[in-house]
C-alpha cells in the first residue's frame, strides 16, 4: 500500500497509471458471482455439518430398533457413489465442452450427468421406499430420525441439482453460450461437484462407519 | 486480493483472480486428463475405502480413523481435480473462504460430539434420574 502511494504521488490520485500498467481493477462479473455461490456452497455445507453433528451424535439411539449395520446395504452404496462419481465427471466434460463453445458434446455430457444423478436418486428412494415399508421410518427411532434426515437433505439437493440441470440444458439449447448462461452454468457445475464432495461424507460417515461399528 | 499482490511485489505480475471452478491455464487435452486423473483417484479411494470397510485383514479399531483418513483424502482430490480449488496466487480467496468454511465445520461437528460426550458421561440414565424425582 505505502508503496504504491509513494510511487505514484499526488500526481495520481485514482491510480491511472497502475491501470495503464496493466492493474487489473475490479473483478470480472463471472470472478464476483463465482465466488459469491461458493460462499454460499459453504454455506450450505456448514448447514450440512450441523446434521452429521446431530447423525453422529444420535446414531446410538436406536430405542430398541435396529442400528445401521443391520439396514445398510452397501453394494446399492457402492453402486450410487460410482453414478454420483461419473456424473460429476460427466459435469466436468460439460464444463470443457461449453467452455469450447460445443454445443452437441455439451447437451449429450449434460444429458449423462442427469441420468447418472437420477440413477443415484432411483437408488435412494428405492432404499428409503423399502426401509419405510419394514417399519423403520423416520419415526422408529432417533437414529433413524437422523439419517433421514441427513441422508434425505442430500438427495433434495440432488433433485433440485436435476431441475437445475435441465433449466441449464434448456438455456443453452435456445439462447447459447452467451456470457450470462456461461455464469449460471460455472455455479451449476460447482454445485454439483459440491454435492458430491457432500455424498463422500455421508457413505463415510453413515454407510462405512455405520456398517463397521 | 491481486490488488495487494501487485502492490507487495510491484511488478508486472498481473494474473488477475480466478472464479472458484475456473481453471488458470490448459488446452482442451489438458483440462480433461485432469477430470481423469480426479476420477482415477476418486475411484481408487472409493474402492479403497469399501473395502477396508468389509474386511478382516487389518487391525479392527484402525478401521474407522481409515475411512476417514480415505474420506477427507477424496474430499482434497474433488476439490483440486474437480473445483479446482488450489494453492496458486489466483486462488487466495477462494480457498481463504474454504479455510473459514472448514473452521465452521469442525467447530459444530467436534463441538457438538464433544459437548454430547461430556453430558452422557455425566448425566445419570433418565430412568434413574425419574425414580430420583419420585
Amino acid at each position: 500500500m505505502s508503496m504504491t502511494a509513494v510511487a505514484h504521488g499526488h500526481g495520481d490520485p485514482h491510480h491511472l497509471r497502475g491501470l495503464e500498467a496493466g492493474h487489473a481493477g475490479p473483478a470480472s462479473k463471472r470472478i464476483v458471482t463465482g465466488f459469491g455461490f461458493w460462499i454460499f456452497l459453504l454455506s450450505d455445507m456448514v448447514m450440512f455439518s450441523c446434521f452429521f453433528a446431530s447423525y453422529a451424535v444420535l446414531s446410538g439411539q436406536t430405542a430398541g430398533g435396529p442400528s445401521g449395520a443391520e439396514l445398510f446395504d452397501l453394494k446399492k452404496v457402492a453402486v450410487e457413489t460410482v453414478c454420483l462419481l461419473l456424473s460429476s465427471f460427466a459435469c466436468g466434460l460439460a464444463s470443457i465442452a461449453a467452455d469450447a463453445r460445443n454445443r452437441l458434446w455439451f447437451q449429450l455430457a449434460m444429458l449423462l450427468t442427469c441420468l447418472l444423478g437420477l440413477g443415484f436418486l432411483s437408488i435412494e428412494a428405492r432404499e428409503f421406499a423399502d426401509l419405510v415399508a419394514r417399519g423403520y421410518g423416520p419415526t422408529r427411532s432417533a437414529f433413524l430420525s437422523a439419517f433421514f434426515t441427513l441422508v434425505g437433505c442430500h438427495g433434495l439437493h440432488v433433485s433440485a441439482g436435476v431441475l437445475w440441470l435441465l433449466t441449464m440444458m434448456a438455456q443453452v439449447y435456445a439462447k447459447g453460450f452467451r456470457a450470462d448462461i456461461q455464469r449460471r452454468f460455472l455455479c451449476f457445475a460447482l454445485f454439483w461437484h459440491a454435492l458430491d464432495i457432500i455424498w463422500v461424507a455421508v457413505f463415510s460417515v453413515v454407510y462405512l462407519l455405520g456398517s463397521a461399528a | 486480493m491481486s490488488d495487494q499482490h501487485y502492490e507487495l511485489h510491484g511488478q508486472a505480475d498481473m494474473t488477475p483472480d480466478l472464479a472458484p471452478g475456473d481453471e488458470s491455464e490448459g488446452s482442451l487435452g489438458v483440462r480433461l486428463l485432469g477430470y481423469v486423473v480426479g476420477l482415477g483417484l476418486a475411484l481408487l479411494l472409493t474402492a479403497t475405502s469399501f473395502f477396508v470397510a468389509g474386511t478382516d485383514l487389518v487391525w479392527q479399531p484402525s478401521i474407522p480413523v481409515a475411512i476417514i483418513v480415505l474420506a477427507i483424502a477424496q474430499m482434497g482430490v474433488h476439490l483440486v481435480f474437480f473445483l479446482h480449488i488450489t494453492t496458486g496466487a489466483d486462488n487466495t480467496n477462494n480457498v481463504l473462504a474454504l479455510a473459514f468454511g472448514l473452521l465452521i465445520v469442525f467447530l459444530v461437528i467436534g463441538g457438538s460430539l464433544w459437548i454430547m460426550a461430556n453430558l452422557n458421561h455425566n448425566m445419570m440414565p433418565t430412568d434413574q434420574l425419574m425414580q430420583m424425582q419420585r
